[in-house]
């Protein structure tokens, strides 16, 4: 196949496997290598002044992604309420994590909270990317640390609406617009319609349903739509109708801070877009 | 590992002794894919567990082979195990590729599991590249099949009778004439290091694959769908002057729109 520059570039393979890979022995300095970029990308999850053993867990709430974990952070978080429990450091290709708790909207970071008043209800915000080889670790080392009896499970995540499949083209479409997947334990009413086929989830959220499904825990996914990639008021707040919602009704902030919070990620995206001063 | 949906079922749930497993390698035009989704949409049936593994890349989705509201709702993930006992038939779906450095830990944990379960026979549907064949391959059908040793004594009178052409060797350095030959499947993913493992442990495997390349590779699965159908008659062959082969088998609802969404009007 000859690009648009006339080199020829072979087509990949929607199989995803590299033959050179598998027809080359591995070397013991090959296998060395290896072995440091695994130890490097490992996963550590710090949990912070909790009691020794699994953690009691009702509610968890994962909010992957800068736009979902804004959302939680404009009308559910702050720091009366809530309290910084836990922490995942992590190395990749396209993000670094640290342990500190003192995170801007815009920085990537893996953060737990627990609210104060019932400590079995725990939030993480994710805004970093999980990258494929870790979202595995990730999985099994946040769930677990918890008890999985009388869990269940909301994770909240946003992808391109470019990637929807429909008949109708996309552009004629009203981003952002949200869509869910459940688990066959989880029983109670969506907040939108369900993600029909032959549409699929990927990353971490897929993740995360996939280990809820096979392990029977009730757990449902919404993904928002959206045709912004950056931080965006109009995403976040595409996952409002969620605030209605069994798991989240009861924790929802005042309206006043939110719309102060809102306007804080309107100040913080702007700043940066405008290049010309 | 093999995870069964029905906790229930106590240790039954996993063992599936005496039956085929089919199963699927990721390859190029995702040929064994597709086929494999033919043969659980016609013969609809039951998924009865998930291969819950940390070496394919994770991906959910509602039920692909959903044929109404009601059951459109289930959710599938990437690696599910459905089987229809009347058949002694349990087949194995992949829908996603492997994590880098992954495969071989897959391969390992599939043949254990397959061992443990007490399968008969196992079926790798597969393809290879066809710009790779050479100027004999060109010729005639495109379709191969591979047995191991174990299963050769069982249906290796089977395949002749068939007429159906052995995966040939090739020359380990092409253009030297006198070199050993070797088992090359390009572009088949792991259904090389699959069979090789199978041979030397002894287990009944066969391979049925078809030379393709990327595209549409719908007529591709239909065609690898009705060879492996020559052997196995999971479903009543269509007589040979049919000029409808496909008409027996049913297409999943998750087959639309595999090359994108509808066109904006504006383009017009």
């Amino acid at each position: 196949m000859a690009t648009f520059f006339g080199e020829v570039v072979v087509a990949p393979s929607r199989a995803g496997l590299d033959e050179e890979e598998e027809e080359r022995e591995e070397t013991p300095e090959d296998r060395e290598i290896r072995r440091e970029l695994e130890k490097k990308r490992e996963i550590e999850v710090l949990w912070s002044g909790l009691a020794q053993g699994p953690l009691a867990c009702s509610r968890f709430v994962v909010a992957i992604g800068r736009n979902a974990a804004a959302f939680l952070s404009s009308f559910i978080l702050d720091s009366v309420c809530w309290e910084v429990v836990g922490v995942v450091k992590l190395w990749n290709e396209w993000c670094r994590t640290s342990s500190t708790t003192n995170v801007l909207p815009t920085d990537s970071f893996c953060l737990f909270y627990r609210l104060i008043s019932d400590p079995t209800v725990l939030l993480c915000q994710c805004s970093c990317y999980v990258a494929e080889d870790q979202q595995f670790q990730w999985l099994e080392k946040v769930f677990g640390s918890m008890q999985k009896e009388g869990l269940q499970v909301t994770i909240l995540s946003t992808c391109p609406v470019a990637d929807y499949k429909t008949q109708e083209s996309t552009l004629t479409l009203a981003s952002p617009f949200l869509k869910a997947l459940k688990t066959k334990e989880f029983q109670e009413q969506v907040c939108c319609p369900l993600l029909e086929q032959p549409n699929i989830v990927r990353d971490l959220p897929a993740a995360v349903l996939s280990y809820c499904q096979v392990w029977q825990i009730p757990a449902v996914l919404y993904q928002c739509y959206t045709d912004v990639i950056k931080l965006d008021t109009v995403t976040i707040e595409a996952f409002k109708p969620l605030l209605s919602s069994e798991v989240l009704k009861s924790l929802v902030k005042d309206a006043s801070e939110s719309t102060k919070m809102l306007k804080k990620f309107l100040t913080a995206t702007e700043s940066h877009s405008n290049i010309y001063i | 590992m093999f995870v069964p949906c029905d906790r229930g079922g106590g240790p039954a749930a996993s063992d599936f002794k005496g039956f085929t497993l089919l199963m699927p390698a990721v390859s190029v035009g995702n040929v064994g894919q597709l086929a494999v989704d033919l043969v659980i949409s016609t013969l609809d049936m039951t998924k009865v567990g998930y291969f819950y593994t940390d070496c394919l890349v994770p991906m959910v989705g509602n039920n692909p082979y959903a044929t109404a509201e009601e059951n459109s709702t289930e959710l599938s993930i990437n690696a599910e195990v459905y089987s229809v006992p009347s058949k002694k038939l349990v087949v194995l779906q992949i829908r996603s590729p492997f994590i880098k450095n992954k495969y071989r830990p897959f391969c390992e944990a599939l043949l254990s599991w397959v061992k443990g379960s007490r399968c008969a026979r196992v079926v790798v549907l597969s393809s290879s590249h066809a710009y790779q064949r050479d100027d004999e391959q060109l010729l005639g059908t495109p379709l191969r099949y591979l047995l191991t040793p174990d299963l050769e004594k069982a249906v290796g009178g089977l395949m002749q009778e068939l007429n159906w052409k052995e995966m040939e060797k090739v020359a380990a350095y092409p253009g030297i004439s006198d070199t050993d030959k070797v088992l090359h499947i390009p572009g088949g993913g792991i259904t090389k290091l699959l069979f090789t493992e199978s041979c030397s442990k002894g287990i009944q495997m066969a391979v049925l694959l078809k030379f393709c390349s990327e595209g549409d590779n719908i007529p591709d699965a239909f065609v690898l769908v009705n060879y492996l159908n020559e052997w196995l008659q999971l479903v009543k062959s269509e007589s040979n002057n049919s000029t409808d082969s496909s008409s027996q088998w049913k297409i999943p609802s998750s087959w639309r729109l595999l090359f994108g969404n509808g066109l904006p009007p504006a383009l017009f």
